[in-house]
């Protein structure tokens, strides 16, 4: 993906449909190094002082003070366009914290997802990561696993997860700006370095129905549906099919197109339901034989066609 | 004056192994892994890797470790059928080291 496919709007750089898709795919969204370098110093000796509380739902207008940290970084014009993209005007701060791993010091955190179990299929949260400084592998940086935030677990409940193929350890330049959903399994890895890392996250919460958002204009586009039927390397080879199945349902949340599927109709398929009736297309007259069909008596009840099989299920 | 024939009496410890599969064959491929050292030499820990150590949990069985737990096949809650969890394929596999052993060898 590249910066090109985001569309400048005035209130920001919107997302487009395919990357939208992918953040519906993947859980998260990264911005490498859109914060200018003079913000990224500023922002360690910030961090490094503390940042007061903001109460639970205060709208993000209110939360900050004008001129403040903060408030610039949330009107960068890519952070904004994607917040805007991903959870609408003026959302509400959750909660914010700034995370500091020392050097050579503390644990790795459990794999988790944060608060509690969260299962709305219409509507999400999105953490805010912002990175100040280059972070290497020594240092730590957030580990987060593709894909992983429409899994059902609770918090903690996924520590015996040490590590999954295709995981993410983050590696990024100074600048780097991080959306994860609120489900994604993340959790801080352990600094091996010799150099303290910062990180400033903030928790968002939607005010408005978050539908069509972003930049629509390439809706269409076949690389959206490309983007949602993404496969990740940890997922077993069933539940890879409902994790489509899943996303499926969100995207059709996320655009009000109850039609939606993918290529293979994940959803479609195991929602059929025909009316009574047959289709009138296919229906013998009454008392003719259909071409190539006897008679019959008695019909039997309307059924649907049968769905063609995928030569996906050859697997 | 008699000799003394009694063996060393082992210390034992225990090294856990948790294999993540594809499927609930234990020949299919791992997609996830953890470690566990009750040895104390080493400290696994998460994110610590991204290859794993075998491709098969078969392959951890040619290399020594023993199974010790492999998880149930339990069907879906009714009404939860589509929904995703925990992985499903879980195997837990065994070293025992011999810590009174000089070279502090695996006995099984």
């Amino acid at each position: 993906m590249t910066e090109t496919e985001v569309t400048k709007n005035p209130g920001g750089a919107l997302l487009s449909s395919v990357r939208m898709a992918r953040f519906v795919a993947r859980g998260s969204l990264r911005l490498d190094a859109v914060v200018p370098d003079e913000m990224n110093a500023e922002a360690l000796r910030v961090l490094a002082r503390g940042m007061a509380p903001v109460p639970y739902g205060t709208p993000v207008s209110q939360a900050y003070a004008q001129g403040s940290f903060a408030q610039r970084l949330l009107e960068l014009p890519q952070v904004a366009g994607a917040l805007y993209s991903l959870v609408g005007g003026e959302p509400a701060i959750d909660h914010h914290a700034v995370h500091i791993r020392e050097p050579h010091g503390g644990e790795a955190q459990p794999l988790h997802a944060d608060a509690i179990i969260d299962v709305r299929q219409d509507a999400f949260d999105v953490q805010l990561m912002y990175y100040p400084q280059d972070v290497t592998l020594e240092m730590g940086g957030t580990l987060s696993v593709p894909g992983s935030h429409l899994r059902r677990t609770n918090e903690t409940d996924t520590g015996r997860y040490q590590n999954l193929r295709g995981q993410d350890r983050l590696v990024c330049p100074a600048g780097t700006v991080v959306f994860l959903h609120h489900g994604l399994w993340h959790g801080g890895r352990r600094n091996d370095s010799d150099t303290v890392r910062y990180m400033f996250k903030i928790r968002f919460a939607p005010r408005e129905r978050q539908r069509l958002l972003w930049d629509t204009a390439d809706l269409h586009d076949p690389r959206v549906r490309t983007e949602l039927d993404a496969q990740f390397p940890w997922y077993e080879q069933a539940a890879g099919r409902l994790e489509r199945y899943n996303r499926v349902l969100l995207w059709r949340e996320l655009t009000g197109d109850a039609a939606f599927d993918l290529v293979d109709p994940w959803v479609t398929r195991v929602t059929n339901r025909p009316a009574a009736g047959r289709p009138a297309a296919g229906r013998p007259a009454a008392g003719r034989p259909a071409a190539g069909r006897p008679a019959v008596e008695n019909p039997a009840p309307a059924t649907a066609p049968a769905p063609a099989r995928s030569e996906e299920d050859a697997a | 004056m008699t000799l003394d024939t009694t063996p060393p009496v082992p210390v034992l410890r225990q090294r856990v192994l948790v294999l993540y599969l594809s499927t609930s064959a234990l020949d299919s491929p791992v997609v996830g892994w953890s470690r566990y050292d009750g040895t104390g030499r080493t400290s696994p820990t998460t994110g610590d890797s991204d290859e794993p150590p075998y491709e098969t949990g078969v392959a951890a069985l040619l290399d020594g470790w023993r199974l010790i737990q492999a998880a149930q096949l339990i069907p879906p809650y009714p009404g939860g059928e589509y929904d995703v969890s925990f992985l499903k394929h879980e195997f837990v596999f065994e070293q025992l080291v011999d810590m009174s052993a000089a070279d502090g060898s695996v006995t099984g």
